[in-house]
């Protein structure tokens, strides 16, 4: 693991082409390529080999949070296993892998949602900026209030669509212009031209796809650092995910992201960043690969992050 | 609420400050305890009435033993007791078992496998919701009406129709929509997959619903008719409109078409009649008849619910 | 079998029908019959041929009144508690509580009330002497009576509502209070509207209690006064369905009787329907 120094840049981007070709054993397979893409290859990081998880390294101040040997317990059931990790600043990292691995646990600790199930421990820390986020002291609302999340199932209050954006700074006492916030983050959540005229209308009477963005605004009043993303397309169709993935690329700008899915090629088209959990036998989810996104899909280092990638399993 | 994101530069000790130092929720503690005490009270005034009852009841049981649960109503307070009220509880009870429970079990299976959703079945069924809701006295009224007054002849003629049966069919009046609406939820609870797999093999819906529903269904009927029981045996309002409330039952030999014809008491009315008394030991009389009346009540549904959790298969 | 069902059914209809028929039937031979200056004759003395309707309505009003400002906070609080804040030990330990004091009757209240509030609770709060029958025991009897059931329908409805709405308002920064109280009460807030008309409904309809506790029997005079007693149109019509073996005195005592029961089954009626109304639409949200 190379210490320091290297950076990771992103530019440009096309969604990643998919390559039908012959696979071993004879069968057709799809392979993910990049096509066209600049990538100034970090030197040093060399990819271990051999099924050890090589975590990706950032500069120290591109770091937002730092896993070291992180596992959930719910009572005496490990759900994830010794993750070691960096999520970069700005970037969208995603968290893929087949189900059951841990990856909702693990994306749950982040901002401390865990805390609401009783059984619920950890082992190992989270840093972020910096600071442990279970240390004594560390108040799991105020985390909250910095670590955003969106869900699944769009879960819109049933109050109107004003009332729900103005909820979270409601919440935390601000005091300014709460229009004034609620159109930004309308905006920011590319609502604001649909909605505009029906602030005061049910967010719970908009379509699938709007009531996630509408979800997506009510994250982004509070002003956070980071949008934790649990399979947030998962229950929309096709067009409303696209949208999703547009807006995801514009917040990105502003905004720390990590997204859990299933769903590898939006991962592929998404994410600067990607890391492959998968389950042991022991039922733990632990760390297999983390690469930036383009490297995962195309070369990967790992024998059962191609196996997933190229449908083997999961 | 500062966005750290738009800041160029975080440092440890900015975000340690602003996410550490958890104050104690004052106010969130405070509601929670309030809350608490909201629901500890329920339990505090259940607690003092319970002693209440017993504190002044329980002498009347120590002193007379199980005389007092045989004695008939009697003018003295010393010698009465509450023999004749069970026997009229008993019979009423008796009464609406033979009468609510069959009815109000069939219109349920009527309107749960039967009917089609058409207006008139909607019609019914908001019809029984609506009864449900209506106060028990507006019941002794209608008893008052029908089987008091018109059809005296048949209850009563002897007593003014103030009898037994006036009574007990009073009382099934009042309890038939709660029968039909915990039948109706004991009937919806049956999984759909048990009457499909019995058409499928070419049964009658009769057949269907004798042969499968109802066995898979009985726990929760059986659970919602005992609890009915224990509500009528408690209810006392619609009886004084009938007539329980100062009627003595006669003490002699009579047949059973006369008895039931005859007037009575319960064990609910025979306290009320204690409770207007104001000399001590009448109070102590109604205590201890309160805790006949509690004990039995509680045993029934302590039976009932145990009766649902023994019997509740999970498929 | 079908037919035999079916009638079991119908039957239903027929009770209706026949409250309807046998109690609107009487009241309207009453209110035929009767000068109208009698219906606010300033006390309610049947047999007197005084009927003054006020008289019992504010006596029901009153005392449901009362025991609304019982139940509402205690039911109110009990339900917010266990739905929201309680470990399900806590709840399996306290719920049961609520359970048995709801299959206490009204009569064993009704007793209480005499007994108990009566002389700990309002001989101390009314300056000035009361008698030992007094509306405001009653009130607060009734109170302990629908406290349980207010409870009970709201602490479902809350219940009902969706962990991820919850999840959604931890997951934006917000404490335990404020998620119960912003979110989750407003989000039940049709079934907790339609407990409190059941709870006011059945508060109309008590009979036991005020029959016992609040005095008045044969008659009383217009009263307010919590500390002093009162008349309720359930316990106006079992003082008349007592007394001697015919319901004697004036003439119209016994139409008068129906009368009252209708009143009585109208508001009950009108308030059920409309609590049908906030039920349904929890559901629909859902």
């Amino acid at each position: 693991m190379h210490e320091g120094g290297d950076r990771v840049t992103v530019k440009t981007r096309e969604p990643a082409s998919p390559e039908i070709v012959q696979a071993e054993d004879g069968g057709p397979t799809i392979r993910l390529m990049a096509v066209k893409h600049e990538l100034d290859e970090p030197e040093g990081i060399a990819p271990a080999g051999g099924g050890e998880a090589t975590p990706l390294a950032f500069a120290a101040d591109e770091v937002v949070f730092e896993l070291d040997a992180l596992s959930c317990y719910y009572g005496d059931f490990r759900a994830v296993k010794d993750i070691s990790l960096q999520v970069p600043k700005n970037q969208i990292t995603a968290i893929i892998g087949p189900s059951g691995c841990g990856k909702s646990t693990l994306l749950r600790s982040f901002n401390r949602m865990n805390d609401l199930v009783d059984s619920a421990r950890i082992t190992g820390t989270i840093r972020y900026h910096g600071v442990d986020l279970y240390a004594d002291g560390v108040d799991a609302v105020e985390v909250r209030r910095r670590i955003g999340m969106v869900f699944q199932k769009p879960n819109p209050f049933p109050k109107s669509i004003y009332d729900n954006v103005a909820f979270g700074p409601r919440v935390a006492g601000f005091r300014g212009d709460m229009a004034g916030l609620v159109e930004q983050s309308l905006r920011r959540a590319a609502l604001w031209d649909e909605v505009k005229d029906k602030l005061r209308e049910p967010g719970t009477t908009l379509s699938g796809g709007q009531q996630q963005r509408l979800c997506i605004a009510r994250a982004i009043a509070v002003e956070p650092d980071v949008i934790l993303m649990d399979e947030p397309c998962s229950a929309l169709d096709p067009i409303a995910t696209l949208r999703i993935e547009e807006l995801m690329r514009e917040l990105k700008q502003n905004y720390t992201i990590v997204i859990v899915t299933h769903n590898m090629q939006q991962a592929a088209r998404v994410s600067d960043v990607t890391a492959f959990l998968t389950m042991g036998e022991d039922r733990a989810g632990y760390l297999v690969e983390m690469a930036p996104t383009q490297d995962i899909f195309t070369r990967p280092t790992n024998r059962l992050t191609e196996d997933y990638i190229t449908g083997r399993f999961g | 609420m500062t966005n750290l994101a738009s800041s160029t530069s975080v440092s440890a000790e900015m975000v340690r400050e602003r996410i550490s130092g958890r104050r104690v929720d004052v106010g969130g503690r405070t509601f929670e305890v309030f809350l608490l005490i909201a629901l500890l009270a329920s339990l505090a005034i259940l607690v003092t009435l319970l002693v209440d009852v017993f504190s002044r009841g329980s002498g009347v049981y120590l002193e007379r033993g199980l005389d007092f649960l045989v004695s008939p109503l009697s003018s003295e307070a010393s010698g009465a007791g509450i023999g004749q009220g069970l026997f009229g509880s008993l019979a009423l009870m008796l009464i609406v078992a033979l009468t609510a429970f069959p009815i109000g079990i069939g219109a349920a299976i009527y309107l749960e496998e039967y009917a089609r959703d058409t207006t008139p079945t909607r019609f019914i069924t908001a019809n029984i919701r609506n009864l449900a809701g209506v106060p028990s006295i507006v019941y002794g009224l209608l008893g008052l009406a029908v089987f008091v007054v018109a059809l005296r002849d048949f209850t009563g003629p002897e007593s003014q129709g103030r009898s037994i049966l006036s009574g007990g069919l009073t009382l099934a009046i009042v309890v038939l929509p709660i029968v039909i609406i915990t039948t109706s939820e004991a009937l919806r609870a049956v999984p759909t997959g048990i009457r499909e797999a019995a058409y499928g093999v070419g049964a009658t819906r009769w057949q269907t619903v004798r042969s499968h529903v109802i066995p898979y269904a009985a726990p929760g009927i059986l659970t919602g008719t005992i609890l009915s029981m224990a509500r009528a045996f408690g209810e006392t309002a619609p009886l004084i409109m009938v007539g329980g409330a100062v009627s003595f039952l006669a003490t002699s030999d009579r047949g059973l078409l006369e008895t039931i014809q005859g007037k009575y008491t319960t064990l609910p009315t025979s306290i009320y009649q204690w409770v207007q008394e104001p000399q001590r030991a009448f109070i102590e009389l109604s205590a201890a008849g309160i805790m006949a009346l509690l004990v039995t009540i509680l045993m029934v549904n302590g039976i009932a619910i145990f009766l649902r959790n023994r019997y509740a298969r999970r498929w | 079998m079908r037919l035999l069902f079916m009638g079991a059914a119908a039957l239903s209809v027929v009770i209706t029908a026949l409250i309807i028929l046998a109690i609107v039937g009487e009241a309207w031979n009453f209110i035929s019959q009767v000068d109208l200056p009698a219906l606010w004759a300033g006390g309610w003395f049947p047999r007197r041929g005084m009927f003054d309707i006020p008289t019992i309505v504010t006596g029901t009003l009153a005392i449901a009144g009362i025991g609304m400002l019982v139940a509402v906070p205690l039911g109110l609080g009990a339900a917010i508690y266990l739905a929201e804040y309680a470990s399900p030990r806590a709840r399996g330990l306290l719920k049961p509580v609520l359970e048995i004091l709801a299959s206490v009757p009204s009569i064993v209240l009704g007793y209480f009330a005499l007994q108990w509030i009566s002389p700990n609770v309002i001989q101390n709060v009314c300056v000035g002497g009361s008698s030992n029958f007094n509306m405001g025991a009653a009130g607060i009897a009734v109170g302990i009576l629908v406290t349980p059931l207010i409870a009970s329908v709201a602490e479902d409805a809350m219940y009902a509502v969706p962990r991820s709405l919850r999840e959604a308002s931890y997951g934006l920064g917000a404490r335990k209070r404020t998620t119960s109280l912003r979110v989750v009460v407003p989000a039940a807030i049709s079934g907790i509207v339609a407990a409190l008309i059941i709870g006011f409904s059945r508060a109309l309809g008590e009979t036991m209690i005020v029959a016992i506790a609040a005095g008045g029997t044969g008659g009383s005079l217009f009263s307010l006064n919590p500390c002093g007693q009162g008349q309720t149109m359930t316990a106006a019509m079992t003082a008349l369905a007592t007394g001697s073996d015919q319901v004697r005195g004036s003439d119209l005592a016994y139409p008068s009787l129906f009368f009252v029961g209708f009143l009585l089954f109208a508001f009950t009626l009108a308030l059920n329907v409309l609590s049908e109304r906030f039920v349904r639409s929890v559901r629909l949200k859902y």
